[in-house]
């Protein structure tokens, strides 16, 4: 699947398209086929979200997994600083990167 | 130390209205972020993995408690309760959002800092001796001289578009504790036959992606010309350096390109032309910067005796501790590297309480090391052991200086858009493996330097190991090189093979560090015994 990421613009926070919004949660983003142009075109005008760009995903049982390790660190947070991932509470989650 | 005159602060102060200006027209949309991102960048502000970084001046590592006061708070109001101090002798903050940044700004600028020239192709934040005016063995203290290039490089508009970046160090010892000649320009403060005060000129060193030691372009430059050397090396430079290939840009290839000689000799040329213009700061300005770093009320006839007789303090005496150039005192370094933490990163009560403690015991001073610990320059021997408990108290009592736990390391990919793998993790994973004291002294002087991704900003080309992240296939993965060196006895690295996975990387470590206590002569460090025994027992012991 294609996903959407990005900043938000007032926060710098790692966002991912919803379909609808942006989210921060990877989980929550949405296959956007062959949208992603148009979609961050978009949502750059009206300053919804900064530096977008579209990415391989798959969707997994765990949830939506990045296809590249630098943007499922992205999705997670600093591997080495879990409390404040995305999963604050799960002390192995920083393997989910690998 | 250096204090802001009006024109300083007014510089500074104006700098902060103009950002507020601009973030307010990029977050109405008036500005697009291809146009906002290089005045962004002007202003040290990325955006990273996370989030927007944003990186603070620290001018040649010297700090006052006031201002390490406050880089604490602002940590606590406008981050996470953290920073990370940086191998530029800088700190960056990690997760500053976008709109609190010209607020941010301004609490800096009431402590006389800011984040100008921290990143862009211009004189990036000049770096020094973190034991500059203390070290027992400097000729003089090296900062007025970096103050002075500082003021001369803040909004030099012929270099406001160099290229690519520079970097600038200045040291004035022989024992080099900048990696000096690792720098675009490395100066050292030397005296002549006559006694008269210069600056030996090194040009052309860097690590990135094309590792060079820089060559010496001239061995004294009068202290009152030094500034108009300067110039001249930076407008040959800015004159050929290269454009059209970032790759290509840095000084480092231009004279590799032409040559030594010939950059010398054109530098010389355009340096005769420069000394008629008159463009030297006048004497009494290098006089003025000096009188702020004339030597702290250093009282006399104190106690020399240390009471030893706490081994944990014992170790850490003997370990961070060298010696100051007045006697009953000493020069004191605070580890950034617990085993298994983060190098570099303080949290801002960590920040505050180095604060409190340079004001008690350093006369409110303190340093950022490029090796990313804190030094307090001027402690009383009589007072240390009163200072090593409350260090110790605060997780930051770690003895480790030089040995294979304190090892530099960068961001990474957990946090860099640059990176290709992660620092961090790995830096953890050895400081854990060598976490036993008596194994890590016995190991002795022992650098380890690693980076994420080929800029280098860990340094792995000076590492007496050095590790290198790369990503392959979608995996991280690390390249171990052994022989480097950012001393006076500066070296490259050179690659052992092919990588390792991350655990792969620390067994292979440990296996080199077999390897060196099996084959050292006595007092040799790791770094002396290869260069002795060379790659190929290392090599057998790694891939055998």
């Amino acid at each position: 699947m294609k996903i959407l990421t990005g900043n938000d613009l007032k926060t710098g926070d790692v966002v991912w398209w919803d379909g609808q919004d942006w989210s921060r949660d990877v989980n929550d983003a949405v296959d956007v086929g062959a949208e992603a142009d148009a979609i961050l075109a978009r949502e750059d005008a009206a300053l919804r979200v900064n530096a977008g760009y579209a990415i391989d995903a798959q969707r997994t049982a765990d949830g939506v997994r990045p296809a590249h390790i630098k943007d499922r660190i992205r999705a997670l947070g600093p591997t080495v600083r879990l409390d404040f991932s995305l999963k604050p509470a799960d002390t192995d989650i920083s393997g989910w990167v690998l | 130390m250096y204090q802001y005159d009006h024109y300083d602060q007014a510089m500074v102060d104006a700098r902060v209205a103009e950002f507020r200006g601009q973030v307010e027209r990029r977050l109405s949309g008036e500005l697009t972020e291809d146009q906002f991102k290089p005045l962004r960048l002007k202003n040290g502000l990325y955006l990273q993995l996370h989030a927007y970084m944003l990186r603070v001046a620290i001018p040649y590592g010297t700090l006052s408690s006031r201002q390490m006061r406050l880089l604490g708070d602002i940590a606590d109001k406008y981050d996470r309760g953290y920073g990370h101090f940086t191998t530029r002798q800088n700190l960056q903050y990690n997760w500053i959002k976008l709109e609190q940044t010209p607020d941010i700004l301004a609490d800096l600028a009431t402590v006389e800092m800011h984040a100008i020239q921290t990143s862009g192709n211009c004189i990036r934040n000049i770096s020094s001796d973190q034991y500059a005016g203390a070290a027992a063995d400097e000729l003089v203290d090296p900062r007025p001289y970096a103050e002075l290039l500082r003021q001369w490089s803040s909004f030099h508009p012929e270099f406001d578009y160099l290229p690519r970046k520079f970097k600038f160090a200045v040291i004035a010892s022989e024992t080099d504790r900048a990696a000096m000649r690792l720098h675009d320009i490395g100066i050292q403060i030397v005296a002549n036959a006559a006694g008269e005060i210069g600056a030996k000129f090194h040009v052309g060193g860097g690590m990135g992606r094309t590792p060079m030691i820089a060559p010496v372009i001239r061995e004294f430059v009068p202290a009152l010309q030094m500034i108009s050397y300067a110039e001249a090396c930076l407008r040959v430079y800015n004159r050929y350096g290269r454009r059209d290939n970032k790759y290509k840009a840095r000084i480092k290839i231009l004279i590799h390109e032409i040559g030594a000689d010939e950059y010398r000799r054109q530098v010389e040329e355009e340096f005769a032309h420069i000394l008629t213009l008159g463009l030297e700061p006048p004497a009494a300005e290098l006089a003025r910067i000096q009188s702020f770093f004339a030597d702290p009320s250093f009282e006399a006839e104190l106690p020399e005796a240390i009471d030893r007789s706490d081994p944990d303090f014992a170790v850490w005496l003997d370990q961070n501790t060298v010696a100051h150039k007045h006697p009953g005192y000493t020069v004191v370094t605070i580890s950034l590297k617990p085993i298994g933490g983060i190098p570099g990163d303080a949290s801002a009560d960590q920040m505050r309480l180095m604060a409190d403690l340079a004001r008690d015991y350093s006369f409110d001073e303190l340093r950022v090391t490029h090796t990313q610990n804190i030094v307090l320059p001027h402690v009383k021997k009589a007072d240390l052991y009163a200072l090593w408990q409350m260090l110790e108290g605060a997780g930051l009592g770690s003895a480790n200086l030089d040995l294979i736990s304190d090892i530099i390391a960068c961001p990474g990919l957990d946090y860099c858009s640059l990176a290709n793998a992660r620092s961090i993790p790995l830096a953890q994973k050895i400081s854990a493996r060598f976490a036993d004291m008596d194994r890590q002294r016995d190991l002795g002087e022992l650098k380890v330097k690693i980076s994420g991704c080929i800029n280098a900003c860990g340094h792995h080309h000076a590492g007496h190991i050095g590790i290198l992240g790369v990503d392959r296939k979608g995996t991280e993965n690390y390249q171990l090189s052994f022989g480097g060196s950012e001393a006076a006895d500066t070296s490259l690295a050179q690659i052992t093979g092919p990588g390792f996975s991350e655990d792969g990387v620390v067994d292979a470590l440990e296996k080199a560090t077999e390897v060196y206590l099996a084959q050292r002569s006595d007092g040799e460090r790791f770094l002396d015994t290869y260069r002795r025994i060379g790659m190929a027992p290392f090599k057998e012991a790694i891939y055998g």
